[in-house]
């Protein structure tokens, strides 16, 4: 027993903020690495805008955002590189908080949609929506026009739910178990896993090649039609969590106290399952299932914050950073173009890797 | 037990509830009398725990009804329940790290709101419950780090923050040793008498429970066999008629209260010594 090794975490100083007879509970440090991850993540996304085929100085990038600099920079920045940047900012806020409330409903750090399955049923019904309908006639663009604005997110959506619906029927026994949420899970994905390849191999080739590149995580040629479901979505879905805290930090005392301290149990796991799956679905839909970033970012969020469960702003903002700077790599340092999804499961392997060994050796210590 | 002589908050008519469609308890009324100690025993699948479950809406009757206040509990919300009765479940879970006062704050969630998280009332409930606890001075302790009779007076801590006037205990001795079930069992006195909670517990030692409770209720295959105070209902013929169990039933000196003495199947062995047995030390 003594041996065991563990990462002591302990809940930091909270405060509370009074408006009036309002008041309101702010950890003090999940609150700075928010900052501190705000002030990263406009760097970093300053950084994005300025690389590039053609370099935009620091200054004029935030002077042409501020709309200022000259046509052609306007041109670039805004038309160009903001778009697509965006993207990736909503993407990794999308991926980061859908894996904080996955993990937080299972109490389980494995049990994020990319592990149970949920994004691979998203990009499923996604892939199903490329392959299928066959409406791109040229191999160099996905499904085009209205389909691909609402065709493809609406697809992922249903995909994941139909997942999620799974996932929950099959691991309900008087209630959900994080443990065999996870196991049902690793299965279903691997279940849903087939079935892609399976349409990907009925695929006729220039299909085939679009629905490949997406299913890496490409954040290629992203803009404004992949931004505005995002915005909505996220517009909705962040505040539903939000409201959500006080009963998901509840439910972190197990069902039995959670529905002792007035929680309603059911109500609190079908919101928190279904604003997950939107998140995840409709950031799938836009640039294909990265890979492992709901996953990561919730635990790395968590042990800066060192609360009870992941953070949902930390893990947001994090998020973001994360992937805007998987796209920066692809973009500008790896000579080699690769999809960013590549960067984020190299990061993600390991890190799954070094859990599972944790989890084995505290089972058998 | 239709109509009770003491007044009972919380009760129980005909009920009749299972996993699945094996009913563990058959056709039970009963009430838990307010303003005492209540505590169920009985052997092991007896369905106590069920019924403490049942009582606290973990579990749905498959018939019959359980009153909250002369209403059906299944018709009012799970927040108006959690403001009138606290419960503390047998195997609560607690994530890592987390500190006695973030426990014992969430005790106070049926009296948030979204945008009245920490009223100065949350914090003056919560202080109290610190105090009246003993945690006051473990509040920046983490919950995994105090031991076993430490964490349990926190966990009870948190549900009188929840500031009801019944209090519901499932096996809260379990895995404690002897001291610290006392040091728990004491506080559950002192709630009730300093404080006027009414308190139903299931108790697993019949002579803790005859020692710390008002009010017995003795369950066997899912129903009632006796209920009343200890002296009444702990007889060496409820031993043995519940649990199968040869024992003296004595009174205490101090509080008169019945202390069970099993009489172990080896005393017939030590009365008759076995011709070649040997002395264990040399």
């Amino acid at each position: 027993m003594t041996t065991r090794s563990r990462l002591t975490r302990t809940s930091t100083p909270t405060a509370t903020l009074r408006v009036g007879p309002a008041s309101w509970l702010v950890p003090l440090r999940a609150a700075l690495i928010t900052v501190v991850a705000l002030v990263a993540l406009a760097f970093l996304v300053v950084l994005d805008i300025s690389l590039g085929d053609f370099e935009i100085p620091f200054g004029d990038v935030i002077s042409t955002l501020l709309g200022g600099g000259d046509p052609g920079q306007q041109f670039i920045v805004n038309e160009l590189r903001l778009p697509q940047t965006l993207v990736a900012v909503l993407v990794g806020a999308a991926l980061g908080l859908s894996g904080a409330l996955t993990q937080t409903f299972a109490r389980n750090p494995l049990a994020s949609p990319d592990i149970l399955g949920v994004t691979q049923g998203a990009a499923l019904g996604a892939v199903a929506v490329i392959v299928l309908s066959g409406a791109s006639g040229n191999g160099s663009s996905l499904v085009t026009g209205t389909l691909q604005r609402l065709g493809l997110p609406l697809a992922a959506f249903l995909g994941g739910l139909l997942t999620a619906l799974v996932l929950y029927l099959f691991s309900w026994r008087r209630g959900v178990d994080g443990q065999r949420l996870v196991l049902v899970g690793i299965g279903l994905s691997a279940a849903l896993g087939a079935m892609t390849s399976w349409l990907l191999v009925r695929a006729r080739e220039a299909e085939l090649a679009s629905a490949q590149v997406w299913l890496n995580g490409s954040l290629n040629a992203r803009g404004w039609d992949q931004a505005w479901p995002m915005i909505w979505t996220l517009a909705v879905l962040v505040p539903v969590s939000l409201l959500l805290v006080l009963s998901l930090n509840t439910m972190m005392l197990g069902d039995d106290s959670a529905r002792g301290l007035g929680v309603r149990l059911q109500v609190t796991q079908l919101l928190t399952l279904l604003a997950a799956v939107g998140l995840v679905a409709v950031a799938v839909s836009a640039v294909g299932p990265l890979e492992f970033v709901a996953f990561v970012v919730p635990q790395i969020a968590l042990r800066l914050t060192g609360g009870s469960r992941p953070p949902m702003l930390a893990s947001m903002v994090l998020g973001a950073c994360l992937v805007v700077g998987a796209n920066l790599l692809t973009r500008v340092v790896i000579p080699v173009p690769l999809p960013a999804g590549i960067v984020t499961a190299a990061i993600g392997a390991p890190y799954l890797i070094w859990l599972l060994l944790r989890a084995n050796r505290k089972v058998s210590a | 037990m239709t109509s009770t002589s003491p007044a009972s908050r919380l009760r129980a008519d005909s009920v009749t509830v299972g996993y699945g469609e094996v009913p563990v308890v058959r056709d039970l009324t009963f009430a838990i009398p307010d303003g005492k100690v209540t505590t169920i025993i009985g052997p092991n699948g007896c369905g106590k725990s069920t019924m403490l479950r049942t009582l606290a809406r973990l579990l749905r009757p498959s018939s019959g009804t359980v009153l909250l206040d002369g209403e059906p509990i299944q018709s009012l919300p799970t927040r108006e329940i959690a403001r009138r009765m606290a419960l503390l479940p047998q195997t609560p879970v607690a994530p890592e790290g987390l500190l006695v006062r973030d426990l014992v704050g969430r005790g106070r969630h049926p009296h948030q709101r979204w945008f009245s998280q920490w009223s100065p009332e949350d914090e003056q409930v919560v202080e109290s419950a610190l105090a009246m606890t003993d945690t006051a001075d473990l509040r920046d302790r983490a919950l995994d780090q105090l031991s076993g009779g430490q964490r349990q007076r926190a966990w009870i801590a948190m549900t009188l923050a929840q500031d009801t006037e019944l209090l519901l205990l499932d096996e809260p001795t379990t895995y404690l040793d002897l001291a610290h079930q006392v040091e728990v069992l004491d506080l559950v006195t002192r709630l009730n008498r300093e404080r006027g909670r009414t308190v139903a517990m299931v108790l697993h030692d019949l002579n803790l429970a005859a020692r710390y409770s008002d009010h017995m209720v003795v369950m066997k295959d899912g129903a009632i066999v006796t209920q009343g105070t200890p002296t009444d209902v702990v007889t060496a013929a409820m031993l043995r008629e519940v649990f199968g169990l040869d024992a003296d039933v004595l009174p205490d000196p101090r509080t008169e209260l019945p202390i069970i003495v099993p009489r172990s199947s080896a005393e017939a062995v030590a009365a008759a010594p076995h011709p070649e047995s040997t002395p264990l030390l040399p």
